[in-house]
């Protein structure tokens, strides 16, 4: 077997996605999100979880390289920059843009083809479009192993240890590398950039690739908000029984 | 031509959302004017798989390998493409949850077929091929137009009321020709919270928040949701203190649930934490402070005391109880 510690390479797939305290509006008779005064933000599963976990592992010596790869226009840019502050060696910026699952993977695919790395890092999904698909197309298209909804990662030789999410549990799994893991709360401790990394990020390598050809499999066609609450029935804290009456033959949840 | 459904079982009894997701795939094939295929990995009788054919399957393809009791994102899609490719499949559904989600999106990049993850609506083949889906935390609902031949769609667990009619599914043996790989993750332990109603799968939530003052007090929450069959929550900073575990943290950083029922006690109601709850169908919240955001996401409110309110919401199901 061969011994590959030493020389791990983790790519971690960084999004850039809206503020979470953000207003939602849509534009262009509801066919548009309306990104007017919208903060972008790491999307917080690669933050605090995927990107914390790949500088834990090159600081504890397993593994040696931290790239970072997004697919955006040149819009994510400061996002990316924001993520280089925390850590990583390089971030790969692919230059096109989609909210097309298929299509970001794609792109990645094409990229990560040829660069050998043992671990692809990814967040359990975009807060945004909440797909969670990336990661298992991603996976498909290397040929890699997939593991979903890490809660803990560990690398002890050619060999990782994952606790992960299942239907009403928590399982322990092992596999061999090269595997993508999507990452979720309890991987890691969300970290602050300081100011060193904040200047060192400046310097950092980012490189921009020019996208693959790939045609989209599926387009958002139109947005709609869900109906507004009629507004709260108050019920007095004397009366639980009107309460439960309402549950049964009003809502008709009991 | 056929309309693919994963079957999830647990050692083979198919849960509620397994029926309903038969039941949805059933109606997407009746819209295009199809059969409906049945994909049960691993084992179950012929009497159970039979049984689908009551939500609508006309058939179903059983894998009848013990490696696939549990779940593998590799075998399964493999075993997945293998059942559409034999049955030329146009769509192929799976559910919106950890099984469907490390399965589904395989099984789109291997077929090149566009994907919907969370479905909450049937397509509209009117214009197409459109899913509508939850976007946003479920702040907003966004239409995908999916322009593949083949679709993929993961569909959204307790969307649809599921019901029974007549009808028996055929069942037939499918061989997959898995390699080593396919089962290079290994399991090495599973811990499943037993006795409890899991979070995810629960139809009707209690939840508590830092208005419980402290773990010595979940006593009255796990009465009340003895009494109603539900399943506990909390919210972030509970389970960060340790009051309750991290699996029972719902909200944008912890897990999504959409319940018919949410009862949210001593919760603030801040944005991240409805995220995660926003999808319920009825939402019941009980807080001491009138002006608590959570009431503007509520159906019905009840302002005071929590530990003097819920045991007497107990008392009260316990009495409804008795007369039903
Ligand atoms: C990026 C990010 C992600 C986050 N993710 C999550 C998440 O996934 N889930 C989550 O829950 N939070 C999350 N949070 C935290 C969130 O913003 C809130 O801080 C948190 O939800 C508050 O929890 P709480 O309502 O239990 O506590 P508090 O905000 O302290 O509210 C306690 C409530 O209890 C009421 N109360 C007090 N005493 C009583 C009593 N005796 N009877 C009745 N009511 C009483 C009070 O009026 C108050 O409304 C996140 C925050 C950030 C910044
Ligand atoms: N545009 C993107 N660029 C790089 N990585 C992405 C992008 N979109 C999604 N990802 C990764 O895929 C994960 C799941 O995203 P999604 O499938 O969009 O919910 C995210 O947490 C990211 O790690």
């Amino acid at each position: 077997m061969k011994q590959i510690s030493l020389l791990m390479k983790i790519l971690v797939c960084i999004s850039q996605v809206p503020d979470t305290t953000t207003k939602i509006a849509f534009s262009d008779n509801n066919t548009t999100f309306n990104t007017q005064g919208v903060t972008m933000i790491i999307n917080p599963y690669d933050e605090w979880y995927s990107l914390v976990r790949a500088l834990e592992l090159t600081e504890a010596g397993t593994a040696a390289t931290v790239n970072l790869v997004t697919v955006g226009k040149a819009d994510a840019e400061p996002v990316i920059r924001k993520a280089l502050a925390l850590g990583g060696d390089e971030a790969i910026r692919i230059d096109t843009d989609s909210n097309d699952p298929y299509v970001v993977a794609a792109q990645i695919a094409a990229y990560a083809k040829s660069e050998n790395y043992d671990l692809v890092l990814c967040g359990k999904e975009s807060i945004d479009y909440n797909n969670g698909v990336v990661g298992g197309m991603l996976a498909e298209m290397l040929d890699m192993n997939y593991i979903g909804f890490a809660t803990k990662i560990d690398v002890a030789g050619n060999e990782v240890t994952v606790a992960r999410e299942i239907e009403g549990g928590e399982e322990v799994d092992t596999c061999a590398f090269p595997v993508v893991i999507s990452c979720q709360k309890g991987v890691a401790e969300a970290r602050i950039p300081n100011m060193r990394g904040i200047m060192a990020a400046r310097t950092k390598p980012l490189k921009v690739v020019a996208p693959a050809d790939v045609q989209p499999l599926s387009q958002i066609v139109s947005y709609e908000m869900p109906p507004a609450k009629t507004g709260v029935k108050l019920i007095s804290a004397d009366n639980m029984d009107e309460l439960v009456s309402l549950l049964h033959t009003e809502a008709k949840v009991i | 031509m056929s309309v693919i459904v994963l079957a999830e079982h647990t050692q083979g009894v198919f849960k509620k959302k397994t029926l309903e997701l038969v039941q949805y795939a059933a109606g997407i094939a009746q819209s295009m004017g199809t059969t409906t295929t049945a994909v049960v990995l691993g084992d179950a009788t012929d009497a159970e798989m039979q049984g689908l054919g009551q939500y609508g399957a006309n058939k179903v393809l059983q894998v009848a390998d013990s490696r696939l009791d549990t779940l593998n994102a590799r075998a399964y899609s493999k075993a997945l493409i293998a059942a559409a490719q034999k049955e030329g499949a146009k769509v192929v559904v799976a559910p919106h949850d950890v099984t469907g989600k490390a399965v589904a999106p395989r099984v789109a990049a291997a077929l090149k077929a566009g994907m919907v993850a969370g479905a909450v609506s049937a397509p509209d083949l009117s214009k197409g091929f459109v899913v509508k889906k939850n976007v946003f935390a479920g702040k907003a609902f966004a239409f995908v137009n999916v322009t593949s031949d083949v679709k993929v769609i993961t569909l959204m667990p307790n969307t649809f009321q599921v019901k029974a009619g007549a009808g028996s599914a055929s069942v037939e043996k499918l061989d997959v020709a898995f390699e080593d790989k396919d089962f290079s993750v290994k399991v090495k332990a599973v811990n499943k919270v037993t006795g409890e109603v899991p979070l995810s799968e629960a139809e009707l939530v209690v939840s508590g928040g830092r208005g419980m003052k402290g773990p010595e007090n979940w006593g009255i929450l796990e009465d009340l949701a003895h009494e109603l069959g539900a399943a506990l929550a909390c919210s972030r900073p509970v389970a960060d203190s340790h009051w309750r575990p991290h699996h029972e943290h719902v909200g944008q950083t912890g897990g999504t649930i959409r319940p018919n029922l949410y009862i949210a006690v001593g919760i603030s109601g801040a944005i991240q934490h409805l995220a995660g709850v926003n999808g319920s169908k009825t939402i019941v919240v009980i807080n001491k402070d009138p002006e608590a955001p959570f009431f503007k996401a509520a159906d019905y409110g009840v302002v005071g005391d929590a530990l003097e309110i819920v045991p007497k919401l107990t008392e009260a199901v316990k009495k409804f109880k008795a007369n039903h």
